[in-house]
């Protein structure tokens, strides 16, 4: 552990030999969807004649088609007590449809172009609806999404902790803020796809998804088609991306392929389109804040009250978790005298929310860096200042918050050093060198300016992951966890823990992910949970193994268990060459009655064991196999501060990042090569947040921007040239390998920060000037310039 | 009505393939599903995301704005041919592996051809030419850092190669 090993993903990655979803089953038949093209919609009529004279077509489904569980609505995976008006689609659409992209019809045919031929001379007769499209439509409650829903409200929630109105009533000073995050997507490479094959000899169903959780998938499929668990098999290969939008399943096409397998006798393919991802996947982010603070004149926050507007789309799969997230994780490093929260879930016409790397986090770490950036801005003090005022100090861990997160577990943290984090940050950055700059770049008549933003983020939510290790005869050692991977390297990381804790070869260790075939009992990949989850597992797995490893190979050395150790797959008595290898070791674990091969010899019935006693004695089993599980009570708290500078053309407001840093703490690291990728991607999708991506409604629900022309992701032109890192290391007390999770961190505080930044560098010219808002262009800011008066100058003063 | 199919052959990593394809069939769904390579990806289907990249007689082109039927007669390199003739990782492959240059690998085929065609022709990129090399591809996991590492160490593990193989030849 700690080393940055190259990649074992890497080398039939680089190759073209990955197997993602779209590549397995050649010889399958290939779906299509059929997609609202209105917002809002009575289904009048839907008229299939037509498809069933074309050529290559074997099915043609509407809702009329689905019986039993099928029909029902999808499940709601979230429920939370305070989601009184959860809504799930169907998987095809019944009398209604609530976006543009929901899946009305589904066709089978020889390929994909067939399939769409079909799709084109489906009829559907729509009496168009009203849509209600963004936050503020939704609030009014003039029109409604769902009849039954009154005011287009799905969960009202509220937190606290101590009386934050009276706090900040008392308070000698007060401000209020309106804060503002619109929609993006995660927008992985790769788009959604499944593949699916029905057994008929065997009555078995194998799922191929490109999912972030196999066991989901396969206990959904099992439900919607009534069948056993036990006659599903999901397999998730190699992933093209996830990022948040893959842990919604089951989706519509996730249960019509498989049924459409086992109907039609043929394996049946979905492979998602680009546009369909857009229109028909997941988004996130959009919520409007209001915040009021009070705070003493060091800045120290006395009381924080909250109130903010989550749009969550048209349904409500995953329950509350994004707003549950904002409203919770929104605290930061930070220790607010008193604080309240509130939130309303909404219903709008357009496509479902769920998380995105971050999940809720991106928008609370706007929110409250925005507010700690006003207080210093009133007080007139250095922001890291006041930061550091309201800092949760290193001797206060485990920290209660006094509410509860999105796991329904206590919001405690259980380590970290926020002081030394910022001193990091600030030498990263030249914090205190950093007006000289300004000055040197103001004379050259440019605008600089640096933001700084702090989050911490729960990870490693449970409840639980596994592992299961098997060393072959050949001295193999094969681990399946039931988790997913989408690119986060877990074949390495996961094959140094096994490496380190049973002493044998990393060449020699093979890591299967998400597969329900080799490990049935799984959560899935999301919440930065993997490393934590699995990895904690894993090593407790490997530890069981080695147990028995030693057991075994003290009974064959005759000698004592302490006198041993296992160094590159050999077990050996210390300082001597008394040894065996760990495939003999796992040749004697297994007594046998037949050999298949001189090794196997050794545990024939003649050749091992004491003729007295069982061959398998009581309280073992056959095999050299370890199996564990790791459920923690709650999350561990990771943690981070990005600081960077920009430039704004005084002229064009073209924003350029001059430099981007970022001080992470995820306890150990397991491969500091991966983290700093992760970091990476991270911080580039936090950019595009900040700067480029928002989802184009119009006001009649169409996505204007439903391709990568106009949905603006980073290319690499617009990310930072360079990211700088540094690292701090508080272990978390939780798990054996003192790890936290790192997957979304990057991605967190970069509206945030980026906002801090063109903040400051507009004040010196625009004393007075605030953004409120993320993303912001270059002609977003151009016309706040025009709309800054000098009255908001003064007002503001 | 049977959909009218084109015998044509297509001439990919050096090898021929006489296949049938209709008309409007993409290169990439000819590449992926008629030949079986499935090493090159789709990712946006409208010639923006650079995933389906292929070389065409050296030049890098989006096999989903190709018809297969308008590929035939050029000679076509995918990623399945950018590995050495022993096997060994190519020059690109082996510079994306050593720099951390890749994380879901979905988008990597297009970038290690793009780069295979760019230090072609520019055997020692700086790096702001190394970044405008890889400018019309996009990756969502990586934050573009170590690809754009991996294109100048690409560069700087094809120049040795390149200059023993025209030793050789001489």
């Amino acid at each position: 552990m700690g080393q940055k090993v190259q990649r074992v993903e890497d080398d039939r990655l680089v190759r073209g030999a990955g197997r993602y979803v779209d590549d397995v089953a050649p010889d399958a038949l290939h779906a299509a969807v059929l997609r609202s093209p209105h917002a809002h919609a009575r289904i009048i009529s839907i008229d299939v004649d037509a498809v069933l004279d074309v050529e290559g077509v074997h099915a043609v489904w509407t809702y009329e088609d689905l019986e039993g569980a099928m029909a029902e609505p999808l499940p709601l995976l979230i429920p939370h007590p305070t989601l009184t008006h959860g809504r799930t689609q169907y998987a095809l659409a019944k009398d209604e449809v609530n976006h543009v992209g929901e899946a009305i019809a589904f066709v089978v045919a020889d390929d994909r172009y067939v399939a769409e031929d079909a799709l084109a001379r489906i009829v559907v007769d729509y009496e168009p609806l009203p849509a209600v499209v963004g936050i503020e439509s939704a609030r009014s409650g003039d029109r409604l999404v769902h009849d039954d829903v009154p005011g287009n409200v799905a969960a009202s929630m509220e937190q606290s902790n101590g009386d934050a109105p009276a706090a900040i009533a008392g308070a000698p000073h007060r401000l209020s803020l309106d804060l503002h995050i619109e929609r993006s997507a995660c927008m992985p490479m790769e788009g959604r796809g499944v593949v699916a094959r029905w057994d008929p000899d065997q009555g078995r169903l194998q799922v191929w998804s490109s999912t972030q959780t196999s066991t989901g998938v396969r206990a959904a499929v099992a439900a919607k088609l009534g069948l056993d668990l036990g006659q599903v098999d999901v397999i998730t290969p190699d992933v093209g991306g996830g990022f948040g939008v893959k842990i919604v399943h089951p989706w519509p096409e996730e249960l019509l392929v498989p049924l459409a397998a086992q109907r039609l006798g043929r394996p049946v393919k979905f492979t998602e389109d680009r546009r369909e991802h857009f229109i028909s996947a997941a988004h996130e982010r959009s919520q409007v804040h209001h915040v009021e603070v009070g705070f003493d004149d060091d800045g120290r926050v006395l009381g924080l009250d909250v109130r903010f507007w989550h749009d969550h789309g048209a349904y409500t799969p995953y329950g509350l978790i994004v707003p549950i997230i904002t409203s919770t994780q929104l605290l930061g490093p930070y220790k607010p005298g008193a604080y309240r929260v509130r939130f309303d879930s909404l219903y709008t016409n357009t496509v479902i929310v769920t998380p995105y790397r971050g999940a809720g986090r991106p928008q609370g770490c706007f929110v409250m860096e925005r507010t700690m950036d006003a207080i210093a801005a009133e007080l007139g003090k250095d922001r890291a200042d006041v930061r550091a005022a309201n800092f949760i100090q290193p001797d206060e861990f485990p920290y209660e918050h006094g509410l509860i997160f999105q796991d329904g577990r206590d919001l405690t943290y259980d380590s970290g050093d926020y002081p030394a984090m910022l001193d990091k940050i600030k030498e990263l950055v030249d914090w205190d060198g950093f007006e000289s700059f300004r000055a040197a770049k103001a004379a050259e008549g440019k605008r600089v300016g640096l933001g700084l933003a702090c989050y911490v983020e729960g990870t490693g939510v449970g409840p639980y992951e596994g592992a299961h290790i098997n060393i072959e005869t050949s001295g193999k050692v094969k681990v399946a966890t039931g988790l997913t991977s989408q690119g986060q390297g877990h074949q390495t990381a996961f094959a140094q823990i096994v490496a380190d804790e049973l002493g044998v070869r990393f060449e020699n260790v093979e890591i299967t992910t998400g597969d329900t075939r080799r490990m049935p009992y799984a959560v899935g990949t999301f919440a930065s949970r993997a490393a934590v989850m699995s990895g904690s597992a894993i090593h407790l797995a490997a530890k069981r193994t080695k147990e028995k490893a030693l057991r075994i190979a003290a009974e064959a050395l005759e000698a004592d268990i302490d006198d041993l150790e296992i160094v590159d797959g050999v077990v050996s008595v210390k300082g001597t060459d008394t040894s065996i290898p760990l495939g003999t070791v796992a040749v004697l674990s297994n007594p046998l009655r037949y050999a298949f091969d001189e090794a196997s010899k050794a545990a024939t019935q003649f050749s091992v064991g004491d003729p007295g006693k069982p061959p398998v004695a009581e309280d073992d089993e056959p095999g050299l196999e370890g199996k564990d599980f790791y459920s923690p009570p709650r999350s561990t708290f990771a943690s981070g501060m990005h600081a960077v500078i920009v430039e704004t053309d005084a002229e064009t407001a073209e924003i350029r990042i001059l430099k981007y840093a970022v001080v992470h703490d995820c306890g150990h690291l397991i491969n500091p090569m991966i983290v700093e990728g992760q970091i990476h991607g991270g911080v580039a999708q936090g950019v595009g947040g900040a700067l480029y991506e928002r989802m184009a409604y119009d006001e009649s629900g169409q996505l204007l921007n439903a391709s990568f022309m106009d949905f603006l992701m980073p290319y690499v032109t617009e990310v930072p040239t360079s990211i700088e890192i540094d690292h701090l290391e508080t272990p978390s007390p939780l798990n054996p390998l003192g790890i936290k999770g790192a997957g979304e961190a990057g991605v967190i505080p970069g509206s945030a920060a980026i906002a801090a930044a063109i903040e400051d560098a507009e004040r010196a010219v625009l004393p007075g000037f605030g953004i409120t808002a993320m993303p912001i262009s270059p002609s977003e800011l151009f016309a706040l310039r025009a709309a800054h008066t000098p009255r908001d100058a003064q007002e503001s003063k | 009505m049977s959909e009218t199919t084109h015998d044509i052959r297509l001439k990919v990593n050096g090898t021929d393939h006489d296949v049938a394809v209709p008309a409007r069939r993409l290169l990439s769904d000819a590449l992926r599903h008629d030949l079986g390579l499935t090493g090159t990806h789709v990712g946006c289907e409208h010639g923006v995301c650079g995933a389906c990249t292929v070389l065409v007689d050296g030049q890098p082109m989006r096999s989903c704005l190709m018809f297969a039927v308008s590929a035939a007669g050029h000679d076509i390199t995918t990623v399945e041919g950018l590995a050495r003739p022993d096997g060994e990782l190519g020059p690109v492959q082996q510079a994306f592996r050593e720099c951390h240059g890749l994380q879901c690998g979905f988008c990597t085929p297009g970038f290690l051809t793009t780069i295979t065609a760019g230090i072609a022709e520019n055997p020692d990129p700086t790096e702001d030419e190394a970044r405008d090399m890889i400018a019309g591809n996009l990756c969502r996991c990586t934050g573009y850092q170590n690809i754009v590492k991996a294109v100048c160490r690409a560069a700087e593990l094809a120049r040795p190669a390149q200059d023993s193989r025209s030793e050789v030849v001489q």
